[in-house]
């Protein structure tokens, strides 16, 4: 356009790049040796624990669902207390189409499943992210109870309260069929599903794109006034958001062989937001933290005290509130920077 | 046409029975250095929000360099070429120095939708703003995070935020605002510096602000514009005098 900044020599360019800020920046998106940590983690899980894939499972699938809303919570800074509307969404649609025999290969449900997700987030954010705050939480949670009152009122295709059991889910590859009694399948198949949607949100949130969403989500009108689309923006994030809560949500329709009213549960909603706050939101792996910490704490917490177990979890969210706003993970690197080599991680 | 970048016709807007701006005509000629003062309430941020199209006038237009952009939106004004700063920092509060110039500078040459590569990877963008946080004198604090800055050199970046725009109009909303008199000269010097193809409008309280750095000044009151003159023509007009100063004097008294 019409100013020309100081024109930039060769070697003015390459002392610019190697300030520590840029170098930061260009480095940001390289994968570390700690990242492997939790794929080396699940893959030992499978192989120590098998009497407990089941719960493993579902930990995978809790860890997907709470990184769909890390994505639209954490980087956008989308406050939503709805995100069940589209994991219920997805499971719904897996459940429909396997139910009435009408598509049952998992793959193709699952892309499905994020497909119809998506067409509900992208309607229903062009609506809500008009608003903000108070008023956004508050219609993203009518989102979700007007989904589930549907789903109640057509009990003759969904089954109402009573859910669709005995969903027919085609093998893997037509090779690798889920076994009821034995979860092996059904572990590797959702912590391939979580690979393939971590390296997504991975690059999506280093992306340009991620970076312009960081921003909206640290200042919104400034954001305007250098002249992005802000809300169409939000929209997108919104959208992608919850196609994933949509896999989410196929995934445990596919891996329990039911779906039920509780997949659009306003517990399953505030569940999710519990675990990324616990984990830290807006730093990617706060969904693995979280959801293991809080599976781990509600499996063996409420075996040894069922009428407390969550007590204990409730003075953990209440000391994460006062101390640590980024949660276990916001803990960990400020230990780092105080304690370690004094770098902050990214 | 040319020679004139904005321009505002008859342009108002009322809130309610208030009317904020009143039927203004303003022209602000290519690589103007011109300061907007005014008595509190004369409407002057109402001005800046119609020209950045944050609100839409109830009557009159706004034209770039001849073209009507009245009915254009702030996000299309800024890709048109207006850039703005805010009277009270609008910085990306957690986010290091440089990263906040390369959100306006990926914004700019339109990386910001690109989804399927790193953002480390355009070095031109993080070149660039290291290049432009360098001649504000900013590179040294590149990889601090902004909040953390004293508040002079905050306002800086607040600035730099918008020069990463490459705009051709630059509204500056009292860019001195709340920095510490000791630190002034800090922001003053960054703005003489400013590339001189820009046309600058600044909004600002402090008159010797105004007198050593505009070359033309409008004085609104009221709404509507009261004077328009050389900063000398200004200072002599014994009507400024009246109303700016006895204002200033009644505000003083007040406050």
């Amino acid at each position: 356009m019409s100013v020309a900044l100081a024109p930039a020599g060769a070697a003015a360019a390459a002392a610019r790049l190697a300030h520590p800020a840029a170098r930061t920046l260009i480095r940001r998106h390289h994968l570390r040796w700690w990242e492997a940590l939790p794929w080396a983690a699940a893959i030992g899980f499978y192989f120590a624990f098998p009497a407990y894939l089941a719960f493993g499972t579902e930990l995978l699938i809790t860890v997907l669902f709470a990184l769909s809303l890390d994505l639209a919570l954490g980087y956008a800074g989308i406050i939503t207390l709805g995100h069940a509307a589209f994991f219920g969404a997805g499971a719904y649609a897996v459940g429909l189409l396997a139910f009435h025999g009408i598509w049952t290969e998992p793959i193709t449900s699952l892309a499905l499943a994020a497909l119809v997700a998506a067409a509900i987030g992208f309607a229903s954010g062009l609506v809500l992210l008009r608003t903000r705050g108070l008023t956004l939480l508050m219609l993203t949670i009518c989102t979700m109870a007007l989904l589930q009152e549907a789903a109640n009122m057509a009990h003759d295709y969904t089954g109402g309260f009573d859910g669709l059991p005995n969903l027919p889910i085609a093998p893997v590859f037509g090779v690798f069929a889920f076994n009821p009694l034995y979860d092996n399948t059904q572990y590797l198949y959702a912590l391939a599903v979580l690979l393939v949607s971590f390296l997504f949100v991975r690059t999506l949130v280093y992306s340009p794109f991620g970076q312009s969403l960081t921003g909206i989500r640290e200042n919104l009108l400034r954001m305007h006034a250098v002249g992005a689309p802000v809300r169409w923006r939000l929209t997108v994030c919104y959208t992608i958001s919850a196609a994933l809560a949509g896999v989410a949500g196929g995934l445990w329709a596919q891996t329990n062989a039911y779906v039920n009213l509780s997949a659009l549960d306003l517990d399953r909603a505030a569940t999710v937001l519990i675990i990324l706050i616990l984990g830290g939101y807006g730093r990617l792996y706060g969904a693995f933290v979280g959801a293991v910490v809080y599976l781990a704490l509600e499996h063996f917490l409420a075996r040894v005290y069922p009428t407390a177990w969550q007590l204990g979890l409730g003075l953990l969210l209440v000391l994460i509130a006062l101390f640590a706003h980024n949660g276990i993970l916001g803990i960990g690197a400020m230990l780092w920077r105080r304690y370690g080599r004094g770098r902050a991680e990214a | 046409m040319t020679d004139i970048s904005l321009e505002t016709e008859g342009l108002g807007r009322h809130f309610g029975a208030l009317t904020a701006v009143n039927g203004v005509d303003f022209k602000l000629a290519a690589g103007a250095r011109h300061a907007l003062i005014g008595p509190n309430g004369a409407g002057k941020t109402t001005f800046v929000n119609l020209l950045t199209g944050v609100l839409t006038p109830t009557r009159g237009r706004v034209l770039l360099a001849g073209r009507d952009i009245t009915a254009r939106a702030q996000a299309e004004r800024v890709k048109l070429g207006i850039a703005r700063t805010f009277q009270i920092n609008r910085l990306f509060r957690g986010l290091s120095v440089l990263e906040n110039v390369c959100i306006s500078v990926a914004e700019r040459v339109g990386a910001a939708t690109s989804m399927f590569y790193p953002a480390g990877r355009r070095v031109d963008v993080i070149d660039e703003s290291m290049d432009l946080l360098d001649t504000l004198k900013l590179g040294d604090a590149a990889r601090h995070c902004v909040s953390e800055l004293p508040y002079g050199r905050q306002r800086l970046v607040e600035l730099a935020i918008a020069i990463g725009l490459r705009p051709r109009v630059l509204l500056l909303d009292e860019p001195a605002a709340g920095v510490p008199s000791a630190e002034t000269h800090i922001i003053l010097d960054a703005i003489e510096r400013l590339p001189e193809q820009i046309a600058v409008l600044i909004i600002e309280h402090d008159m010797d602000v105004v007198f050593r750095f505009a070359k033309r000044v409008t004085v609104m009151v009221g709404g509507a514009v009261f004077a328009e003159g050389t900063p000398r023509e200004i200072e002599a007009n014994p009507h400024v005098r009246e109303v700016y100063l006895g204002q200033a004097a009644l505000s003083a008294a007040h406050g």
